[in-house]
């Protein structure tokens, strides 16, 4: 039957009530100045005119009409392309507070027909998925009559971890007496910048990161070390002396590497460790991807790939035959580069299957530690599905892990970082204390650092997210500098600077009660407790009501 | 909070002194018990150091009912010990509270024939397996067995209730038991429940500990030893039987000087490290013992097999300590007052009170006190 066309609605037509955000704009308020329609990274909304109805009654001649008026108003397009994102720099520019995205209290159709041309949808950011275990987890064993609870303002907290492979006293003083190697170990900030690679981030971004690095390490005196994602890492980093503050990281597509190895002759110093990417708590299973329109000059220079083509990292290492022998090798080949001076780790997606990758790098006498990340760890760029069904949470990963090792004694040897979703909902501290009372050594944040250094606008309600679109409306993740100009280097640097003196201000009023200062409490499972009795038995942590 | 008095001196004295020197310290404690750990043993009617030249063990416990002493007669006998003293205490039951007590044991044994061929090490191990045996006897009978130390020249009584009545129940006050080191300590541990084995001072292999204050960094601390599966590393009814098993981890395992306790337990900052002669094997040390880093405030009294007797305090000395005394004859207490109790003629200008990076050690010459800094160079230079 040939459908009519009277009506046009097709199967994948919408109104602007099916979709997540809705414009609202107040025509009273509008100058009609176009700065929200120029600035919106969908195109999302655009200027058009309207007509409208005005009733008339003439009551003398006893007479009903219509007049039309004819005005200028902003419409939001309904194509899935075009769907307004959420992320408010329309109202960001708008000098008379005309206009702004509100979220679609009804169900958005739109989340249906996220697969046009049978794409399935691929998007940045997190798990679209509010509620944080982590946030529930709280710190109740309070030292206050038993012993003086602590000054957190004037106290003395050592409150920085260890980076790399803790030998036994006995092994260490055999190996002190000998001569033997001794593993490197870097004393760091717990609180880690996660990966986030030169080609996700704009130039911009990552010199603002390095910069607040380089000021909390040589200023304010927090050892503050930043991981470089799959992609290398700008030449002049590497030559420089702020290469100590980095963890260069080798993914499956070994993108960068060419660059890194030539550079090592000329290096001042080592870089902080080597992070072996071998999953990602937000796509698990998957390799990077960064789409062909953020392969700058610039990132196709340091990839080592012609510009402008897109680069999906295979899902494993191609030298992966089996972990004894892949692990090993690329952890002893890596250790070898930088003559054994430089710890080398793993990075693995949360998995019920981690306690094998630890156990095996507790047999590994290179490994330097494990990181896991957890599936609510952010993102570029990934298939909705892998990030909100593929993966698993931190928190039970992370403690079967730590007492696996406790039940073997090497708890103390290999250190376990954990990530994925620490600071969701602005709680950073007590999210990576609460992880680091569990049992990690530390965590790493990435989307976390974008929030608070650099105002990035995604959120959890699915905001913005479009890290992969290369069409970031803040400048953090676009190689268009159009677009990265937004962003001012100086003003990141001083936002990460400000972000790592208020987390080492909240580590201190939180450890100063439970009457902590002398070592990072990791493990100190007894001072936290949970409200879910079930979580509370899998953690082995109180249930607290 | 405990009151921990330790006494030091080349001629045996009675422990019923430290007992009374405990009292001037009363007004911090709750008088829910008391540890005694003797040193240095002289008894009135055996001579223990000629009849075994210092190498008998003896061991120490209550025997709760009838039953289990006749048990331990058994278990001793079948494993091939001979009973050479039994040190009989003249009790007065009705002052002690506690009424499930038949027998507070003493006893000097002979070690088994077949050990004259055992190594030093071998012949300490199998002493704490056998204590070790013991204890887990009695909690397998209903606890009606308690098995405090077995080792030569260490005597251990622990009890519940007001320390000098219970010295007075006891008949320490008769002068038929003297020792040359006494460490006293007044209180059950309160904080994980009423247990004798949590009552300091905590005995392992010749070293012991007693400590006052709350050790934050307890349960990973706690996690880490046991997950070294060593036979005596067990208990942990109370926070601070780790202080005892960190220096005999230590000071026996490692076989370290008494001086690396201090750096286990509270290591100096990088930033002081990289200043001292021997920072960076101490810097290597604090990564390896990262883990047995406490988190007090507590103030840690200890002896060692040869008498030395020590004092060290956490890094946040919110707790101090007072040393005091004349050459052969020393007093540590964690109030000023117990030292004046215990050594009221001593110049009292020259006590000290450790700061954060000390430790007071009495060498057994007992002439005196050495104060002992972290920041002096590490006592063991061709280790470091």
């Amino acid at each position: 039957m040939v459908s009519i066309r009277s009506i046009p609605s097709t199967p994948s037509s919408l109104t602007h009530l099916d979709l997540q955000w809705i414009i609202k704009h107040r025509e009273d308020r509008c100058t009609l100045c176009g700065r929200c329609t120029t600035v919106c990274p969908k195109e999302a909304i655009f200027l058009t005119y309207r007509r409208q109805r005005m009733p008339k009654l003439d009551i003398l001649k006893k007479k009903r009409s219509s007049e039309y008026r004819t005005f200028t108003g902003i419409r939001q397009r309904t194509e899935p392309a075009n769907r307004c994102i959420g992320c408010g720099m329309c109202a960001t520019v708008c000098p008379n507070e005309a206009i702004g995205p509100e979220p679609n209290p009804n169900d958005p159709r739109v989340r249906l027909l996220h697969n046009d041309k049978g794409e399935a949808w691929k998007r940045g950011g997190r798990r679209n998925f509010r509620g944080s275990l982590l946030d529930r987890i709280m710190f109740n064993r309070i030292s206050m009559l038993t012993d003086p609870a602590l000054d957190a303002g004037r106290h003395e907290f050592q409150l920085n971890t260890l980076l790399g492979r803790v030998l036994s006293p006995e092994e260490f003083l055999h190996r002190q007496a000998t001569g033997e190697w001794i593993p490197p170990v870097r004393e760091i900030f717990p609180f880690i910048i996660g990966s986030m690679s030169f080609g996700a981030l704009s130039p911009n971004m990552w010199l603002g990161l390095l910069q607040g690095v380089a000021y909390c390490n040589e200023v304010l005196g927090i050892p503050v070390v930043m991981a470089t994602g799959e992609g290398g890492c700008p030449p002049w980093v590497l030559r420089s002396p702020y290469l100590k503050y980095i963890i260069l990281q080798i993914a499956s597509g070994y993108f960068g590497w060419d660059e890194i190895i030539r550079a090592i002759p000329d290096m001042q110093c080592d870089p902080a460790a080597i992070e072996i990417k071998y999953g990602q708590g937000a796509k698990p299973g998957d390799g990077g991807l960064l789409m062909w329109f953020k392969v700058s000059k610039l990132i196709a220079r340091l990839r080592g790939v012609p510009e402008g083509v897109d680069l999906p990292s295979p899902p494993v290492h191609q030298t992966l035959y089996s972990i004894e022998e892949s692990v090993m090798k690329m952890i002893q080949s890596l250790s070898m580069a930088w003559g054994f001076r430089v710890p080398v780790y793993p990075k693995i997606s949360g998995s019920t299957s981690a306690k094998s990758v630890l156990n095996n790098l507790v047999r590994n006498p290179y490994a330097s530690a494990l990181m896991i990340d957890g599936v609510d760890g952010g993102t570029g760029a990934a298939y909705n599905v892998s990030m909100d069904a593929t993966g698993h949470p931190i928190a039970s990963n992370l403690r079967e892990c730590y007492l696996d090792l406790v039940a073997q004694g090497k708890q103390n040897e290999i250190p376990i970082f954990a990530a994925g979703g620490i600071g969701k909902n602005g709680n950073v501290t007590q999210n990576g204390l609460a992880l680091i009372m569990l049992g990690a050594s530390g965590v790493h944040m990435g989307k976390y650092i974008m929030q608070s250094a650099a105002g990035c606008l995604g959120s959890e309600q699915n905001r913005c997210n479009v890290c992969n679109l290369g069409i970031c409306p803040k400048g953090i993740t676009s190689q268009n500098p159009k677009l990265y100009r937004r962003l001012d280097p100086d003003q990141v640097a001083e936002r990460v600077a400000d972000t790592f003196m208020a987390i080492r201000t909240e580590m201190r009023k939180t450890l100063a009660p439970l009457g902590r200062s002398q070592s990072l409490p990791i493990g100190m499972s007894d001072a936290i407790g949970i409200d879910d009795a079930d979580a509370a038995e899998r953690l082995q942590i109180k249930y607290i009501c | 909070m405990c009151r921990l008095a330790l006494k030091t001196a080349t001629k045996p004295f009675s422990p019923y002194s430290v007992l009374t020197a405990m009292e001037a310290m009363q007004e911090g404690y709750d008088g829910s018990g008391l540890g005694l750990l003797l040193r240095g043993l002289d008894f009135e009617d055996f001579n223990y150091r000629n009849r075994s030249k210092n190498q008998y063990p003896i061991l120490s416990g209550i025997a709760h009912n009838e039953e289990a002493l006749k048990r331990l007669n058994l278990l001793m006998e079948n494993w091939g010990y001979k009973l050479k003293y039994d040190h009989e205490f003249a009790v007065n039951f009705s002052m002690i509270e506690a009424k499930d007590r038949s027998k507070y044991f003493l006893r000097v044994y002979k070690t088994p024939d077949h050990w004259a061929y055992f190594d030093q090490q071998n012949i300490e191990d199998e002493l704490l397996k056998t204590r070790l045996d013991l204890r887990k006897n009695g909690e397998e009978n209903g606890g009606d067995l308690t098995a405090f130390s077995f080792w030569p020249d260490v005597a251990t009584i622990k009890e519940v209730g007001w320390p000098l009545e219970i010295g007075k129940a006891l008949g320490l006050n008769d002068d038929r038991l003297k020792a040359r080191v006494v460490m006293a300590q007044g209180r059950q541990n309160t904080n994980y429940g009423i247990n004798l084995y949590a009552c300091h001072p905590f005995f392992i292999q010749g070293v012991a500990t007693m400590t006052n204050g709350e050790n934050t960094a307890f349960v990973p601390i706690k996690e880490l030893l046991t997950g070294m599966h060593y036979p005596g590393y067990i208990g942990y009814q109370s926070d601070s039987e780790v202080f005892a098993h960190i220096l005999h981890y230590v000071y026996k395992q490692l076989k370290l000087p008494l001086e690396t306790y201090k750096h286990v337990i509270t290591p100096l900052k990088t930033e002081e490290l990289n200043l001292h002669p021997q920072g960076e094997f101490l810097k290597g040390l604090r990564n390896v013992c990262r883990r047995m880093i406490i988190d007090g405030p507590n103030c840690v009294i200890g002896s060692l097999p040869d008498e030395t007797c020590f004092m060290v305090q956490d890094h946040k000395k919110l707790r101090p300590g007072t040393v005091g005394g004349k050459k052969g004859e020393w007093a540590m207490a964690s109030e000023m007052c117990g030292v004046d109790a215990m050594i009221p003629d001593r110049d009292r200008s020259l006590d000290f009170q450790p700061m954060r990076e000390n430790t007071i050690i009495i060498p057994p010459d007992r002439k005196e006190m050495k104060i002992w800094s972290q920041f002096d160079p590490y006592p063991l230079p061709q280790v470091a």
